[in-house]
């Protein structure tokens, strides 16, 4: 399947500084190739999402951003820096300017919510507590959650751990932030809620946020740009705008939910016919 | 037939080859966490209170095992000592026999052996769920190194406590074995605490059972954090390694105990 850039329905906008860049890249482990050829520009400021179906490399190039991977080849570069080059002293220096949401939000479980979010502001700054009490407040206020800010993880449903652990990523008021799978496993109030933080936030902190996801629908409300990964690759590209009106297979069988199409039904078997007879 | 027993045998070698590489590989992988989590010890003590709270957990939870076992093992060791001792008419060195059993072995092993099972477990546990649960990966995206947020307080805290444990262990098998000794059986107080002081050396015996728990200490601690580190993210990861850490500490314990008794106590006769 190749690369498809979809028709872009925003070109005329005015080029913006790039926060994100990934050149050519290509990962794997041992002999298992993971992604190839990966090619990405994430301007500042803007929303983008990197869909893709379960295991397809999407929490890979998160990871590959964040400087938790190294590629095998190709540029993966934040601001400006080359993230494979930096030493441990300057990855961690450039982290404290991200945030990242995880899959199930990773709250530390042995702390409140409150404390969860105060745990990057007092690991990296010395503000004294009552200012620290004070943007604690204002984060969890943000999310709509000042008033649990007591309550320890196991007392959330899952959308208030993802709204928590949403606040908590935005503490160091970070330039980027990551989002790995911020829609899974909501009920649909709390996925609007989460989509809409995501989107809304971006825009009052003038972040750039990286959302990967297969919720497709949430994705076209709230994005400004899209990749689509399969098999470790991109295979098509576009706006929200340029995805609803796109003929690729790839992008309709994925937006339409259809079970079978470029994406097969099967996992790859033998003819069926012979498996069922062979054993007469 | 012959090729089907030459595949058998390539299969075979070729398993022994992989298992033996993946052994040296998670060899050398230890190896480099405790050089990196020893790197780390300035940072458990320059924010103690993480360290103190760790002791808190592995040592303030593990007293009353420990003090409970402590207790009933001296009764024992008392019975069984009182049976054995009053047929050559030695009973009044019961409180000598206790004394040296707990304060050179039963102490620091006994004592050991429960940390491993109750503190041990727990530790590769919770770091274990938290690899899990992605909270290492979070810590570590914010910047924060986990191996001395979350690891380095957890051994040190362990390290700590152990010798502590050991130490009220053999204290409360002292003062169980007095309650037998004295109180039930009728010895006499004065020759049971007259002739325990008089026989327990404190550089010999008494270091010698401090070096032997700060040494368990080290080593089950170490295996704790390791195994929670190093475990598969997956609730049968965790599982696993919890069992094998009390397996692991356990035989450790065993195995160490026995070299050091050779150095400090001549065990061989050498």
């Amino acid at each position: 399947m190749s690369d498809t850039t979809l028709p872009a329905s925003d070109s005329g906008a005015a080029p913006r500084e790039i926060a994100v860049e990934l050149a050519d890249v290509t990962f794997g482990y041992d002999r298992r190739t993971i992604l190839t050829g990966i090619s990405m520009t994430i301007p500042r400021g803007r929303v983008v999402a990197i869909m893709g179906g379960s295991g397809c490399g999407k929490t890979t190039i998160l990871r590959l951003i964040g400087g938790q991977l190294k590629p095998r080849s190709g540029r993966v570069t934040v601001a400006g820096q080359s993230v494979p080059d930096l030493d441990r002293e300057a990855l961690y220096a450039m982290r404290r300017k991200f945030g990242m949401l995880f899959q199930f939000g990773a709250l530390f479980t042995d702390m409140s919510v409150y404390e969860n979010i105060a745990f990057a502001l007092r690991e990296h700054t010395e503000l004294p507590e009552e200012l620290v009490r004070d943007l604690v407040l204002m984060k969890l206020h943000a999310v709509g959650l000042r008033g649990a800010a007591n309550l320890m993880p196991s007392e959330l449903s899952g959308g208030m751990a993802r709204r928590v652990a949403l606040a908590r990523a935005i503490a160091l008021d970070p330039m980027l932030v990551m989002y790995d799978e911020p829609f899974a496993g909501l009920d649909p109030i709390s996925l609007g809620v989460v989509g809409q933080l995501i989107r809304r936030l971006n825009d009052a902190l003038g972040i750039t946020s990286v959302v990967v996801t297969h919720d497709v629908y949430e994705s076209l409300k709230i994005v400004d740009y899209m990749y689509f990964v399969s098999g470790g690759k991109i295979v098509a590209q576009g706006t929200p705008a340029d995805v609803r009106r796109s003929g690729d297979a790839f992008v309709r069988q994925f937006v339409d939910g259809e079970p079978d199409g470029p994406v097969p039904f099967h996992y790859p078997a033998s003819p069926y016919r012979s498996e069922l007879f062979s054993r007469a | 037939m012959l090729s089907a027993v030459a595949s058998g045998i390539i299969d075979g070698l070729r398993r022994l080859g992989g298992g033996s590489i993946a052994a040296i590989g998670r060899l050398g992988f230890a190896s480099r966490f405790c050089v990196a989590v020893v790197r780390e010890t300035p940072a458990a003590f320059a924010r103690f209170h993480l360290t103190l709270r760790e002791i808190y957990f592995s040592g303030v939870l593990s007293l009353i095992i420990i003090l409970v076992s402590g207790l009933f093992v001296g009764m024992v060791l008392a019975l069984q000592g009182y049976d054995v001792l009053q047929r050559y008419g030695a009973d009044e060195s019961l409180g000598v026999l206790v004394a040296l059993s707990l304060v050179r072995e039963l102490g620091p092993v006994v004592a050991g052996l429960l940390f491993a099972s109750r503190a041990g477990s727990a530790i590769t546990a919770e770091i274990g769920l938290m690899k899990a649960t992605e909270q290492l990966s979070a810590m570590e995206m914010m910047a924060v190194d986990p191996l001395a947020r979350v690891v380095a307080p957890r051994f040190w805290g362990g390290v700590i406590s152990m010798p502590l444990l050991a130490a009220l262990f053999s204290t409360m098998g002292v003062f169980g074995a007095y309650l037998v000794g004295v109180r039930l059986i009728d010895i006499d107080p004065g020759a049971f605490w007259g002739n325990m002081k008089a026989a327990v050396d404190f550089r010999y015996d008494i270091v010698n059972g401090i070096v032997k728990s700060v040494v368990f200490g080290l080593a089950v601690s170490m295996i704790a954090v390791f195994e929670g580190f190093d475990a598969k993210p997956t609730a049968e990861g965790v599982s696993t390694a919890t069992t094998r850490t009390v397996v692991e500490s356990s035989l450790a314990i065993l195995a160490l105990d026995f070299v050091l008794t050779v150095f400090m106590f001549r065990g061989l006769g050498v």
